[in-house]
């Protein structure tokens, strides 16, 4: 937070609902770091362990939900307060859906190893696609913490790469099925898995619009890329 | 600021280049405003700023002192009140002020409403009650003082003598009703019924309110300025004002960063 409210309580509350969203985005990201490593590894141990730390991902947005409701209550937030506020609310609520699709991959890498069939199938292409969404939901977090509104734009620029991948991916997994149809029912498995994977760009270029909210005071989604460029110019 | 900030409503009274001096202390500084008609109009900014100085130039309260004097002009409907020939009683009955603390007449209810009437209507028995009995309704207080309307006017509660003051004002119907931080002598619960009025009474009067209370001008106006130091900061819609002031001072006075 730049410059300093003069009731300092308002500022460490701030601060606070603040550092609480990092470490939500951090267990996050570890949750999606953890799938990744279960999906190239087909690690049954790993996936468990997503599934498991699933609760605590939940429990955070409910604690920061109450830390926004209190300061709401009792300070009545204005301008960039009260949009700084209002993104922390949406951006937890888009990480706690970031972590219920690393819960997904985690849940499908299981179902996959439990097929019997998991080398036989393109899951590189999906490992480089999932690394590309972990880095994003990464360059989010890290542009939230900074509020830094042109790393904001690449993100929203990056997303679009992830999505080319996606439809690159599916147009694959059609080709093997095609190919050999004892491949469909792992090969449904990994659709799911790119869909969340995809899922995890979309989420972080959701959090990428919010800062672009807080700094500029304008509401980009659904906006076009030029007129998000012209407002952050 | 350059430009004259302009609403898309219908102007009630268009501030020019407004200066004032107290003696040698300039008070104000080139001040362009337009208050829109049938809207409320907040002043925010911190003590000394200006807020209540410009509040009372709009119906002359400070010709009663020597030593101040306000340059520029002041357009009511048009006209620059400043320079008008016009008897300021009359402007004061048509641009109608309610003061930070009640100041109940030591007379009867009754008497406190009709006092201002008569002075500019000649109105018979009936009419007096009805006009008495309106204002008090549009002040919301008809109910809590209708059995008592010859009681002493100061044995109201707080609030009660706020509404009292604020009938008074609407009383001999005027066309810009000036509050000056109306609410800063009264309870949570008095300040939300005059607050109500407020948003009531802009249906038929232009309403003008300074404030310290900045969810107040939040909560009850349309249009918000933000002054300092004798300058108008900005000026745009409350909705605008308190979620994307386009100035950096405006933020920080608003979000409590001032100081």
């Amino acid at each position: 937070m730049p410059d300093k409210h003069l009731s300092t309580q308002f500022d460490s509350e701030l601060t606070s609902v603040s550092s609480q969203v990092m470490e939500m985005g951090g267990l996050v990201e570890s949750q999606i770091r953890q799938a990744i490593y279960a999906l190239s590894q087909f690690n049954m141990e790993a996936s468990e362990q997503v599934s498991a730390n699933e609760a605590r991902v939940n429990a955070m947005e409910i604690e920061i939900d109450h830390a926004l409701s209190s300061i709401i209550a009792r300070r009545q937030p204005t301008a960039r307060d009260l949009r700084l506020l209002i993104a922390i609310s949406k951006t937890t609520a888009n990480l706690e859906r970031v972590g219920d699709e690393a819960e997904k991959i985690a849940r499908m890498v299981r179902s996959i190893i439990q097929s019997g069939a998991p080398r036989s199938l393109p899951s590189l292409e999906l490992r480089v696609a999932a690394d590309l969404a972990s880095g994003l939901l990464n360059k989010a977090l890290d542009a939230f913490a900074r509020l830094d509104v042109n790393a904001a734009v690449a993100i929203l620029k990056e997303d679009d790469l992830i999505d080319r991948e996606f439809d690159g991916f599916v147009r694959k997994l059609v080709t093997y099925m095609m190919e050999d149809p004892r491949t469909i029912s792992p090969s449904l498995d990994l659709l799911f898995l790119a869909k969340a994977i995809e899922r995890i760009g979309d989420h972080s270029k959701n959090i990428a619009e919010f800062i672009i909210y807080v700094v500029k005071g304008e509401d980009v989604r659904h906006a076009t890329m030029e007129k998000i460029e012209s407002v952050v110019k | 600021m350059s430009a004259l900030p302009t609403t898309a409503e219908k102007t009630k009274i268009a501030v020019k280049d407004l200066n004032f001096f107290y003696g040698k202390f300039h008070a104000l500084k080139g001040i362009n405003l337009e208050i829109p008609e049938n809207k409320v109009t907040a002043f925010i900014g911190p003590s000394g700023c200006g807020k209540s100085t410009l509040l009372r130039v709009f119906n002359r309260m400070f010709e009663l002192y020597p030593e101040q004097r306000a340059e520029g002009q002041v357009l009511l409907d048009g006209d620059n009140l400043l320079t008008s020939k016009e008897d300021v009683a009359l402007l004061r009955a048509k641009v109608g002020m309610v003061f930070q603390k009640p100041t109940p007449f030591p007379m009867s209810i009754f008497d406190n409403i009709a006092f201002g009437v008569k002075l500019f209507e000649k109105l018979n028995a009936t009419d007096m009650e009805e006009r008495v009995e309106w204002a008090l309704r549009k002040s919301a207080l008809w109910t809590e003082v209708k059995d008592k309307l010859h009681q002493s006017g100061s044995s109201l509660s707080g609030g009660q003598q706020q509404r009292l003051c604020i009938a008074r004002g609407i009383a001999i119907k005027p066309e810009v009703l000036l509050l000056d931080e109306p609410c800063s002598a009264l309870d949570p619960i008095s300040t939300a019924k005059v607050e109500e009025l407020i948003v009531e009474l802009k249906e038929d009067y232009t309403v003008v309110i300074v404030t310290h209370n900045m969810q107040q001008a939040a909560r009850c106006s349309d249009y918000t300025a933000y002054m300092y130091l004798g300058d108008l900061m900005e000026f745009g819609s409350t909705e605008q004002m308190f979620f994307k002031p386009r100035r950096k001072e405006t933020e920080d006075y608003i979000t409590g960063r001032f100081g």
